[in-house]
């Protein structure tokens, strides 16, 4: 397909799914979530009168004048640097935010500039893909803004243009509220981890796999000497490796599935060699520091007093329900953990865009050929569209940038590379959808609760609380146990606990990912805010 | 083969500073977030919970839990896996909400 069909496939549009925004609320839907989750910086509430003079903010605007952005990339990991560097390398006028203050992402998390890592490669699979897209972001106009939490996106002047709202600082607590205006967004918002409790989840020493990973990527630490890696799905691997690169013993990782699944899908491994051989290359890392792998199991219970000592690591059947009498005691002084990723898709369902059941019960953007959300003018890549890793990303920024580019009337490039980034995201995407099945939590694994184990840490709601409210009250979803209980309902608006809770209230359908704010936003910006219309329904051009 | 993360990096960062704990001294790296210094010192918990008074640290690492909120130079509810320790910094255990002042 040439760059003509590109622009005129993207024209075609109309067809896009109906149905947005899934469960139907507005923009604002959960107002009991809305009410309390705004954690901020109490001393500084009282300077909202300096935002007045400008209610949403200071505004950013291109070098070259006043117009808004052609496009403004939210996210700078794998998927918005490459979206942000094409846009630019296509003459688009691109902004790039990211509450990180450098870029990267997850995958490409790089230790502060300030601890002057020489070998920050070792840290990392496949840095020259990074080191390129870096390269290239150096030597184009794209303004960066890091420290960048965006917290909500609006349309504005009649649909013509987005506003994308920030607050600033290393934790969004600066107060200085930033506007930047853009003709098209796109959403590269990446991912975060799926948590499921279990007794002993809270001691501290228990963090979450991705959390060890970013914090020794970032940070150059770790969370103990001997730290036992659990949950499910293929980062597990690559956090051991890296833990045990770093110095960390790693006795056992414990993987709730098997790894059969993938042998059961030949095609989607024959297809993705490069998958095959990240494996085999943490296979090698792990048999080089005698990293034991334990599949079909699962860490049931943490052990400690003050802070973790020892895990039991019991067998599980199909289902992940533990099978009794199989515990055994690991000590350690960690746990890392978590149980696949969930799409980072909060900016998104806020303006009503449709979402699809993942095979792992997650909710995922429902995009099109190009990248573009129900929402018109509304694109995503990577993570948000479906979990599928760094190189599938980058594979749907450099795509989604390219329908951008032609939907604002450039050039979109050659044809021959958007038919072949089309087949690698299909081929990337097959193997994507082979592994979320693969890892799918199983049902069972509320077995391993007790009823005093926490499920929302926020609000410190224990398992018997959710129960009670299910069996006793006769909640039959995740929002009214939320409302019963208060599970759900604390500073991290459910992010932790939502997939567990949606569980155990036996809710068929994943938590709807909708909340008011994606980020706190101190009193002091919202009260400043101007009174926003209700944004209108899907914009169908 | 290198074993500590630092090596493993290779970093070369400018001399270390120390931050205070509830008055206790910590050793931090330029560029280490708060949380970072923690965990570097073996620190894992700095909150208390508002039910049980039960104590938390860092968990995701990357600002989504809220459970490593701490009470940095006075002001509270602060995300200490995303600021950036300063030298000198007090930080204090933050114990319940924090959330005084609020209103919301
Ligand atoms: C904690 C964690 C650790 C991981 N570690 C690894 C790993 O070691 N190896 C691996 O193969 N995969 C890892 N992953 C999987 C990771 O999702 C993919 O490898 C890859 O990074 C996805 O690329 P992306 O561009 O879609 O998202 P990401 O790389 O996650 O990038 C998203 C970016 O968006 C920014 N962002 C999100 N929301 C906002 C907002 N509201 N305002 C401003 N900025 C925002 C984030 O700061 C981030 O920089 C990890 C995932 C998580 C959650
Ligand atoms: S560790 Fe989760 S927000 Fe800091």
């Amino acid at each position: 397909m040439g760059m003509r069909d590109l622009a005129s496939e993207s024209a075609g549009f109309d067809n896009a799914p109906a149905g947005c925004g899934g469960d139907g609320a507005g923009p604002v839907g959960d107002v009991g979530n809305g009410a309390q989750v705004v954690p901020g910086r109490p001393d500084r509430l009282g300077s909202a009168a300096e935002a007045q003079s400008d209610p949403s903010g200071a505004e950013v605007r291109p070098a070259d004048g006043d117009e808004p952005y052609d496009l403004a990339v939210v996210g700078a990991g794998p998927a918005g640097l490459a979206g942000a560097v094409t846009g630019a390398e296509l003459g688009l006028r691109v902004a790039l935010l990211d509450l990180s203050d450098r870029i990267g992402g997850q995958f490409y998390r790089q230790p502060a500039a300030a601890l002057r890592a020489t070998h920050p490669e070792r840290l990392h699979h496949d840095w020259e893909a990074f080191a390129d897209l870096r390269r290239r972001l150096e030597a184009s106009g794209v303004a960066h803004l890091a420290g960048h939490h965006v917290w909500t996106v609006e349309r504005v002047e009649g649909g013509a243009e987005w506003a994308v709202h920030a607050v600033t600082g290393a934790d969004g607590g600066e107060e200085r509220p930033v506007r930047v205006r853009a003709r098209a967004v796109l959403l590269a918002t990446g991912a975060y981890e799926r948590q499921l409790p279990f007794p002993g989840w809270t001691l501290p020493g228990v963090v979450g796999a991705g959390g060890a990973q970013a914090m020794l990527k970032g940070g150059l630490v770790l969370p103990g000497k001997r730290v036992v890696v659990a949950g499910s799905g293929p980062l597990l691997l690559a956090v051991a490796s890296s833990l045990a690169e770093a110095g960390a013993e790693v006795p056992a990782v414990i993987e709730a599935s098997g790894y059969l699944g993938y042998a059961r899908r030949p095609r989607a491994l024959a297809a993705n060699p490069h998958k095959l051989a990240e494996a085999v290359t943490h296979g090698a890392v792990l048999l080089r520091h005698r990293v034991a792998l334990r599949t079909r199991s699962a860490v049931t219970e943490v052990h400690g007093a003050e802070r973790v000592e020892a895990v039991t690591v019991a067998r599980l059947d199909e289902q992940w329900r533990p099978l009794p009498g199989t515990g055994r005691r690991i000590a350690c002084d960690a746990l890392a953990v978590g149980h696949g990723l969930i799409p980072g898709i909060e900016l998104a369902t806020t303006l009503g865009c449709a979402t699809r059941r993942t095979p792992d019960g997650a909710r995922a953007l429902v995009l099109d050929a190009r990248q573009e959300t129900s929402v018109r003018g509304l694109w995503a890549a990577g993570e948000p569209g479906g979990i599928g890793g760094a190189q599938l990303a980058r594979t749907e920024g450099e795509l989604a940038a390219r329908a951008v580019a032609a939907r604002l009337g450039r050039n979109p490039g050659p044809g021959g590379r958007v038919r072949q980034l089309k087949s690698r995201r299909t081929r990337l995407r097959t193997f994507a959808e082979a592994m979320a099945t693969t890892h799918a939590p199983g049902p069972g694994w509320t077995g391993w609760l007790s009823d005093d184990t926490e499920v929302c840490r926020c609000e410190e709601v224990s398992a018997g609380r959710v129960r009670e409210a299910v069996q006793d009250y006769g909640a039959r979803d995740a929002r009214t146990v939320k409302l019963l209980t208060r599970a759900g309902m604390g500073w991290c608006q459910g992010r932790t606990c939502g997939a567990a809770v949606s569980c155990l209230s036996g809710d068929p359908e994943p938590p709807s990912e909708r909340r008011p704010f994606t980020t706190p936003v101190p009193l002091g910006v919202l009260a400043a805010l101007p009174p926003t219309p209700p944004l209108p329904e899907t914009h169908r051009g | 083969m290198a074993r500590t993360p630092r090596e493993l990096a290779g970093a070369r960062p400018d001399p270390a500073f120390e931050i205070t704990l509830d008055g206790r001294p910590v050793t931090a790296l330029p560029g280490q977030s708060v949380a970072a210094a923690l965990w570097a010192a073996g620190i894992l918990s700095w909150r208390t919970t508002r039910e049980g008074g039960r104590p938390r640290g860092a968990f995701c690492g990357i600002g989504q839990c809220y459970e490593c909120l701490a009470v940095i130079n006075g002001v509270p509810n602060r995300r200490a896996c995303l600021v950036p320790a300063g030298a000198g910094d007090a930080v204090t255990t933050q114990e319940g909400h924090g959330h005084a002042g609020l209103g919301v």
